[in-house]
């Protein structure tokens, strides 16, 4: 009895299996090879997952910084009509002050948005090196990391941001 | 639910200061109104009508029937207000005007949109949408493929995570319901479930996330717990029936039932499963609230259990005392409003508003109260419950728990977000309505 089970358990896979789900949808997902994608694929996990190779200093990154960023956020980061990158309270609250030093969970973001997102009007055109260097700049101007420190693909997820164990996940039961 | 203190002397009083039983306007409201409203109701009916005669767009034929039709010449002020309309170097929002319209189904051209960097001109027979990451095979799909497959068509809201933060100002903001709870609209929505799209794809057991990317300037990236997306998301490409509008994400935006507006992604063009989230700027910095204990939240999600009066509010008037309808909008991402209580004495007493068919998981619910304005000040509420049982909470309970600033902010500002608490509606003897704290 229980080997007919089986059996028909196993007649059932066969039916409505990989044939029958075919039958259902058209599929006509073209598939694409990791190197076609791979302009496309920019997501920088919080582990540190697709840093790309190179790296950065901050004196590099002021260079980079006073050039393309200062316009909007200030020359010193102060922030402009653009928001704060450097300094700010030692505490946000709901009066403002969200900061890198007092607020960002994850340095890894910092690469991924000035990457996918910056500068404003001319997003992905950063080489994958400027934006090492930026991120150097930053980190180091809001004394999260030393002035000399190199910010690469093996010490990025390692910077401690000091705020990172503060945050509630609100929703738990739905992750 | 209770009674008002003067309840006991009118059979027709739902609630104190006015709130009125439905019958009591249908039926035996005509005697009600004979025999206890004579001098407010009369004045209503006392002065004859003109006499009647043709205007002149009765005496001649009209003009031609414009291939896509617009809404009258005459509602040119009901429009969004736009924040940006320069377009400068930064977002841009556009709220709805909830005090003038009715029903639950947002117009495409007066949904709100918030904008991170414009929007973008996309040409849809280039658009590709790509499924990635944690897959057997990654596989792209464009709009003429996706339309073979089969669409789902559900009718629900999009609320943005900072809709009616200007109620966290420790005091009340003067400012009507289209800047107070504006970044919230209801629409019906069409298009292929992802779940059918990440099957395709062949989803791997060990994976929990999706971090979805539009196709606009910012990339904006935003991650989504794979047990939500299987369940309900969609890939929507179809608002009210047209293609969606370039504002809500043209040719397709992610649709995810009742979460927060930033994580349906416009413009939606990749998807990559994950393991776990991709800490984006928008979910770890932007869409987070420090909170009065000095933690802060993160993936809050789900748009909470709320409600507001549309009508009356700040900007309608009453121009005399009678009878007027309380109406207003409730909706939860948790799924149905269970019920609306309405007060007009600031919440010292409740009665049950009527809520209008369909009530949809998700989705707006239109709430009425009929209410008899004595020409005295009152103070209009609202409160819903949703069918999972959450209570929209007390503007009270609400800052005890997620606080509020310490000086008023701008009206335009955004210093916290998800906020779901009452909203109180202060109405003077002269017929102005103000924002109050009650």
């Amino acid at each position: 009895m229980r080997d007919l089970k089986v059996a028909a358990c196993i007649v059932l896979v066969l039916a409505i299996g990989p044939g029958a789900a075919a039958a259902e949808t058209p599929r006509l997902g073209k598939p694409i090879s990791q190197p076609d994608l791979a302009e496309w694929d920019i997501n920088i996990l919080p582990d540190g997952t697709n840093l790309p190779p190179g790296s950065g200093k901050a004196a590099d990154g002021a260079k980079i910084y006073a050039e393309k960023c200062a316009f909007c956020h200030g020359d010193k980061g102060q922030g402009g009509h653009a928001v704060r990158l450097i300094g700010g309270p030692p505490k946000a609250s709901l009066d403002g002050g969200k900061t890198m030093a007092n607020y960002w969970p994850y340095a890894t973001t910092l690469f991924d948005f000035i990457r996918r997102a910056m500068p404003f009007t001319q997003p992905r055109s950063l080489t994958d090196q400027e934006v090492y260097s930026l991120v150097a700049y930053l980190l180091a101007a809001n004394k999260l990391i030393g002035e000399n420190d190199e910010i690469n693909a093996t010490t990025l997820p390692k910077v401690r941001m000091p705020n990172r164990d503060n945050f509630v996940v609100q929703f738990p039961d739905r992750m | 639910m209770s009674k008002s203190p003067q309840g006991a002397s009118s059979i027709h009083a739902a609630a104190g200061n006015g709130l009125l039983h439905r019958r009591a306007l249908l039926g035996r409201g005509v005697m009600v109104a004979g025999a206890m409203g004579a001098g407010a109701t009369g004045a209503l009916t006392a002065a004859a009508a003109e006499p009647l005669t043709e205007a002149p767009w009765s005496l001649a034929p009209g003009e031609v029937t414009p291939p896509y039709g617009h809404p009258s010449r005459f509602e040119k002020a009901v429009v969004r207000t736009v924040d940006n309309p320069n377009n400068e170097p930064s977002g841009s929002r556009a709220r709805t005007p909830h005090h003038l319209l009715k029903g639950t189904i947002t117009p495409n051209g007066l949904h709100f949109t918030i904008m991170h960097a414009g929007i973008p001109d996309i040409d849809p027979a280039q658009h590709k949408l790509l499924i990635h990451g944690m897959v057997k095979q990654p596989l792209v799909f464009d709009l003429e493929a996706l339309s073979r497959y089969r669409m789902v068509t559900r009718v629900g809201f999009v609320e943005c995570g900072g809709n009616s933060a200007p109620l966290f100002s420790n005091e009340p903001i003067q400012a009507d319901v289209q800047a107070l709870h504006g970044l919230a609209s209801c629409a019906e929505w069409a298009g292929v479930p992802l779940a059918t799209l990440l099957d395709e794809a062949g989803v791997d057991v060990s994976a929990k996330w999706i971090i979805a990317e539009g196709a606009d300037a910012p990339h904006l990236s935003r991650s989504v717990p794979l047990a939500k997306v299987m369940d309900d998301a969609l890939v929507a490409m179809y608002q009210n029936g047209e293609r969606i509008q370039p504002g809500q994400g043209y040719p397709m935006r992610l649709y995810l039932p009742g979460y927060e507006g930033n994580m349906n992604v416009k413009y939606l063009r990749r998807i990559q499963v994950t393991d776990q989230p991709g800490m984006t700027y928008f979910e770890s910095k932007i869409y987070t609230d420090p909170l009065p204990n000095g933690k802060d939240t993160q993936f809050y999600f789900v748009q909470e259990v709320k409600s507001f009066i549309t009508s009356p509010s700040p900007g309608l008037k009453l121009k005399e005392p009678g009878v007027y309808e309380i109406s207003g909008i409730a909706y939860s991402g948790n799924g149905r409003i269970a019920k609306v209580l309405v007060s007009a004495d600031g919440g010292k007493s409740w009665a049950e508003a009527a809520l209008d068919a369909p009530r949809l998981p998700k989705a707006f619910t239109r709430f009425n109260m009929a209410w008899r304005w004595d020409g005295g000040p009152a103070v209009l509420q609202s409160r819903a419950w949703d069918e999972a049982g959450n209570a929209q909470p007390t503007r009270e309970q609400f800052v005890t728990k997620r606080g509020q600033t310490s000086k008023p902010p701008s009206v335009l500002g955004f210093p916290g977000h998800h906020f779901n608490a009452i909203t109180s509606w202060a109405v003077a003897p002269n017929g102005e309505v103000r924002h109050v704290y009650a």
